[in-house]
């Protein structure tokens, strides 16, 4: 991995049309500006990665652990505070 | 054409049933051809990957356990698959079933979206933080249903 010390302010580019900004640094935090085409997708990791973690969970569904949904629709009717 | 199905083995599905996943889903990005079957225990969907019989995932409409749902998520998105009306959106939530099925929960912040009219879809990411990846479909039923009229 290449690591670059940075100022607030001071900028990286990736290729020609990517570029990062250090926007603001306050204790361990830091705010960071990002310029991309549209075309490029930018996410946090973590929600990139939890929905990458529930979708290999939702293929473990078993064909019949699906329940009728009449019965589910009374569960959810039924219950008390 | 015949198709290997997790839920039903093989059977026959009619080819407006597929659907193509260019960019494939997350986690599972090699796969881009599913079909969209009806589960007997509507409202339940299964789509199923045509190459690989274990990759199946239920899905639901959101909406029918969250009227307040809102479809948020960049235009682009609707645009890489062609949508550029909201009547040609079909949008559904992915369900995961755990020991309970009780417990299930929906993906309202990686909604799948689909094309209608040329049946290309693709799973996006919400950019309203709201939406989460485990919503429990039966506590927030329960909610809406204790709601007066």
């Amino acid at each position: 991995m290449l690591i670059l010390s940075r100022k607030v302010d001071e900028r990286i580019m990736i290729g020609d049309e990517i570029e990062i900004s250090v926007i603001d640094i306050r204790g361990d935090q830091v705010k960071i500006g990002i310029s991309a085409p549209r075309s490029i997708k930018v996410y946090r990791k973590e929600v990139y990665q939890a929905i990458q973690q529930e979708n290999i969970e939702a293929v473990k569904a078993k064909p019949s652990a699906l329940p009728e949904w009449e019965s589910f629709v009374d569960r959810a009717t039924h219950r008390k505070e | 054409m015949r198709v290997d199905t997790k839920a039903y083995g093989s059977v026959e599905v009619d080819e407006r049933q597929t659907i193509e996943f260019p960019y494939g889903i997350l986690g599972f990005e090699k796969l881009k051809s599913y079909v969209l079957l009806d589960a007997p225990q509507q409202p339940f969907y299964w789509l199923q990957a045509l190459n690989l019989v274990e990759v199946a995932f239920v899905l639901i409409n959101p909406v029918i356990f969250r009227p307040d749902y809102t479809l948020e998520i960049p235009e682009e998105e609707l645009e890489e698959i062609g949508i550029d009306s909201a009547e040609k959106i079909l949008n559904f939530a992915i369900v995961t079933i755990p020991q309970n099925p009780m417990e299930m929960t929906a993906n309202l912040q990686g909604p799948i979206i689909i094309n209608k009219e040329t049946r290309v879809g693709r799973q996006s990411i919400s950019t309203n933080p709201e939406w989460g990846v485990r919503h429990p479909i039966l506590k927030e039923l329960a909610a809406i249903r204790q709601q007066p009229c």
